[in-house]
């Protein structure tokens, strides 16, 4: 088997590699590119500790090969805050002691951003059926879907005030 | 001011302690940025994998490594022919990192290699020739404790435990004394005071039933890793995601016939352990391939790995006689215990037998527990070793002595609960203990008063757990800022670091954010026990506490000496140095950072230090109460409400306590629903992933709630008792009550899963 070269991007970032076939998106993020905030929990897609977004969309990264994701965007935790600032799921995390040994976090960081990019308002249930694909054996799962739903009041809480900022300066300018 | 020893029964007012702010390595855990044990690499490292049994039991009649050795690519290849012979306390360790003469269960480690990537190292192993001569296996307690059963270690138990049981009477109706040469009954242990007979007499109410559960695995999410790099002088490091760095650098030292001081091991940032990872399995195999290849090794087990040859705990086969007179009083308890540990001695029995009964005030109990090898992987400790199964029998018992005499189960349990003098089932009298103070609090809130609808049951249960101390070593240095750099050698596997600098911060009057806690290296501290036994926030609590006044001491010295008083004439408080008294003479007081800063002109770099091995660690009591509604159609329980109610003592970060209480109430709820080691009739395990092995997920629980007791342990200068571990104890029999209830039947077997749970209705129609 002789290794591929891909071209794609990780956060952001144009990225170049090489790998063999049947290497994952995680060996690759881990032990080629030595981006390990992703881990590898099962390797099998249970655990959802290598949570991910290939285009978007909310993937295992075990469960995706490293070949595969030419010319795609790809989303780690690595790139979840801005610089300096925190995503506020990330400060919501830290405020509710979401996270006790940390090694399911990145995950569940990476699975609730992608719900909260769908559906701003979920539900307790929403949030619980949408995170059963990342395992957590330390907290019983209670601080982190209080994390996720606070997070998500306060995102709309900012929403609203964006939105009325908006509407206030498109008054102006119309009264104008 | 904080408590001491003697007023700490006092309320006392903190200014840090009882606060919840965010972790020092929370920042680092929520980026990404943390690095966990398979999050290291060295230069040059090569790929370490370790070949496993596929057999439960079977003879090594012989290893042929040499196709392998020729792989190109690989650069060594060791065996148990590698690893220097032991016997005594290591052996069983040496022997369980890797198979001697017979692989002893279903995943047993027989070989290992070293090769320069994962698919040269895969193919290595698929090269290495082991002919076996599969043996006869047993893997269930109760088959192994026949006297026809396949015997894991012929001729080393010589059945003196089971016929010193035997001889002494306290034996199971109908069996004869043994006249086997060699047993799986490893050891056998009894508790107890008082007459059980005589007891039994005064009983109005028996109640008695014979309880199964089955093996769990702790389920870190992390599975074992770590990075082993000796060198060509035969000293080595290693890199680990370990519960304590200090028993791995002893043990891999001991095992490879190394000088302690030669080996530093630093601890990664550990993904989980819940006891799972107080023993060694991957590392010495990692130094070893390191030591034979002289390049660095990194070992990663995979998941299928962590289930098969890592440490789950036992299962276990238990039998309860409880008694009580009509007004609700208990005359007389009874049980015996048989607990699986795997194919080592060393399964949580003693434990289990310990605390079975510690939750009450008995004038008769007697208890038998028995340590039973089969053909499994060696268990290693899980959250509580041992209780969570003696807990749900007699706990089980309790709610239908409840349910017979008609009474609240809360009532039940506080008409016996176990309170300051009371003695103990396991030989201690109390000291000040919160059972009670757990009891009352359950029955106010507001979860016990929802009115239960159709299909539904309520269970309640209470739970013991010892809590340990032991050795522990604290450093902190202060830097020339006037901020505190605090090094503790106890891996922080929840939020631990938290709570040291909490109290340091408490102590010296100074702001949280000024001190940072690490988890220091081997060499750079001195001995700590493993973090276990729910120790870590008492007695490294305590050892940091200690450190700061001595640092505290040392920083009045320097006062006393810009001031040129005595340094008994200078006192300690809020941050700063303060003349003791008007006496003393009339100085402004020196803070922290103005000592820090004239540190190097008044004597030089200042520390603080202390060591000691802790005793005085408070048991916790808890009581936890749960509503399931359970689907006669499908036999599928769903949990509604959890309440946890657990005595900490004192609350030093309260949220990491809440979550210690919700973690193992959910695991603990794992073990009742869904959660267990299904081994084939061919002794191999069926399960080895989380897609089979079902721990549970966040739609399968509700919020968990909890109310944090404090009755302060007089054995901490801030009252601290540890709060790790019985959380787990109660679960799995408030489950198992609620599921009982709201079935009409008793759940006497582990876990009650949707088939079970079915079983168990049909069995109630027919």
């Amino acid at each position: 088997m002789s290794n591929v070269h891909v071209t794609t991007t990780i956060n952001g970032d144009e990225t170049e590699y090489v790998c063999r076939p049947d290497e994952s998106l995680l060996d690759v993020l881990r032990d080629r590119l030595g981006i390990s905030g992703s881990k590898e929990g099962c390797g099998t897609g249970d655990c959802g500790a290598c949570s991910v977004t290939l285009d978007g969309r909310l993937v295992c990264a075990c469960l995706v090969m490293g070949a595969e994701v030419a010319g795609h965007k790809i989303e780690t935790i690595e790139g979840m805050a801005d610089g300096e600032d925190l995503h506020p799921l990330q400060q919501k995390f830290l405020e509710h002691a979401a996270l006790q040994c940390g090694i399911c976090t990145p995950g569940f960081l990476i699975a609730a951003k992608s719900l909260l990019e769908r559906n701003l308002d979920p539900t307790e249930t929403e949030v619980r059926y949408w995170l059963a694909g990342n395992l957590c054996r330390c907290t019983g799962y209670d601080k982190i879907v209080r994390a996720v739903l606070d997070t998500a009041k306060d995102m709309r809480k900012a929403a609203r005030k964006t939105s009325a900022k908006k509407s206030a300066k498109k008054g102006a300018r119309h009264a104008a | 001011m904080p408590l001491d020893a003697k007023t700490s029964k006092d309320k006392k007012t903190f200014k840090s302690v009882g606060t919840s702010p965010i972790r020092p390595d929370g920042l680092d855990k929520v980026t990404g940025r943390a690095r966990f044990g398979a999050d290291m690499s060295a230069p040059g490292m090569l790929v370490g994998r370790i070949l496993r049994s596929p057999h439960a039991h079977a003879k090594i009649k012989s290893i042929d490594t040499s196709k392998a050795e020729a792989l190109p690519g690989v650069k060594a290849v060791i065996t148990s022919a590698d690893l220097p012979k032991h016997k005594g306390a290591d052996e069983d360790i040496l022997i369980n990192i890797m198979a001697r003469d017979r692989a002893l269960y279903d995943g047993h480690a027989v070989a290992a290699v070293a090769a320069i990537d994962p698919a040269v190292a895969r193919k290595a192993l698929k090269l290495i020739k082991i002919d076996y001569e599969v043996l006869p296996h047993v893997t269930d307690v109760d088959l192994a404790m026949l006297p026809d059963a396949p015997l894991v270690h012929p001729g080393r138990y010589d059945g003196a435990a089971e016929n010193e049981h035997l001889a002494s009477g306290l034996q199971e109706k109908g069996k004869a004394k043994s006249k086997r040469k060699s047993t799986n009954i490893v050891s056998r242990y009894d508790f107890g005071h008082g007459d059980v007979k005589k007891g039994f007499k005064q009983a109005d109410v028996i109640v008695e039933h014979e309880f199964t559960t089955e093996a769990t695995h702790q389920g870190y999410i992390e599975p074992h890793a770590c990075l082993a790099n000796v060198s060509s002088d035969g000293s080595g490091e290693l890199w680990v995601c370990t519960q304590g760095h200090f028993m791995v650098r002893d043990v891999c030292a001991a095992l490879l016939g190394m000088d302690v001081s030669r080996l530093r091991v630093t601890p990664s940032e550990i993904g989980g352990g819940f006891g799972g990872k107080t023993t060694v399995f991957i590392e010495p195999v990692a130094l070893a391939l390191s030591r034979k290849a002289g390049r660095p090794v990194k070992v990663v087990m995979s998941r299928e790995e962590v289930f098969r040859a890592s440490g789950p705990t036992a299962s276990s086969s238990i039998k309860v006689r409880l008694g009580a007179r009509k007004d609700g009083r208990f005359v007389a308890a009874e049980a015996v215990l048989k607990y699986q540990g795997g194919a080592f001695p060393g399964s949580p029995v003693e434990m289990g037998a310990m605390t079975a009964f510690a939750c009450y005030d008995l004038p008769n109990v007697k208890i038998v527990g028995y340590d039973v090898v089969t053909n499994r992987p060696k268990q290693a400790a899980y959250r509580a070793p041992g209780a969570p199964m003696s807990a749900f029998a007699v706990e089980g018992c309790v709610g239908e002595l409840a349910e017979k005499l008609g009474m609240d189960p809360i009532d039940l349990r506080k008409k016996n609960a176990a309170v300051e003098g009371t003695k103990s089932s396991y030989g201690p009298t109390f000291g000040p203990i919160g059972l009670v103070e757990t009891l009352d609090a359950a029955k106010k809130h507001k979860n016990y008063k929802v009115k239960l609808g159709k299909n539904q049951g309520r269970g309640v249960a209470s739970g013991f757990w010892f809590n340990f101390a032991g050795n522990t070593c604290v450093n902190i240095n202060l830097n020339v800022d006037g901020t505190l750099a605090l090094a503790v050698g106890t891996p922080d596997i929840g939020g631990s670091r938290a709570s040291m600098c909490l109290m340091a911060a408490e102590e010296l009057g100074i702001p949280y954010d000024d001190v940072r806690a690490i988890i220091a290296d081997t060499s750079s501290l001195g001995y700590n026990d493993v973090t276990d036994g729910s120790r870590v926030t008492f007695a490294s609590g305590l050892a940091t506490i200690n450190a700061a006044r001595d640092c505290a001491a040392k920083l009045c010295e320097r006062a006393a000496k810009i001031w040129g008083i005595p340094a008994d004439a200078v006192k300690w408080e809020n941050g700063a140095a303060h003349p003791a008294g008007s006496n003393a003479g009339n100085f402004p007081p020196l803070s922290i950072k103005e000592l820090a800063a004239q540190a190097h002109s008044t004597g030089g770099p200042i520390a603080g230090h202390y060591e000691v091995n802790a005793d005085g660690a408070g048991p916790s009591f808890a009581t936890h109460v749960v509503d399931v509604e359970v689907d006669p159609e499908t036999g599928y329980m769903k949990v509604l409400r959890y309440l946890v109610v657990q005595d900490a003592g004192k609350a030093v970060h309260p949220a990491y306590v809440e979550g210690q209480f919700q973690g193992g109430a959910v695991q603990g709820i794992g073990w009742v629903l869904n959660e267990e080691y299904i081994y084939g009739e061919d002794g191999r395990l069926q399960n080895p992933g989380f897609l089979d092995y079902r721990i549970p997920v966040c739609s399968d629980v509700p919020m968990i709630d909890t109310v944090i007791v404090e009755v302060p342990n007089p054995g901490h200068p801030y009252g601290v008792r540890g709060v790790g571990e019985t959380s787990i104890v109660p679960p799995l029999a408030a489950v198992a009550n609620a599921v009982s209830a709201a079935m009409g039947v008793r759940a006497t077997t582990l876990p009650m899963s949707p088939p079970r749970v079915l079983a168990a209705l049909k069995s109630k129609s027919t």
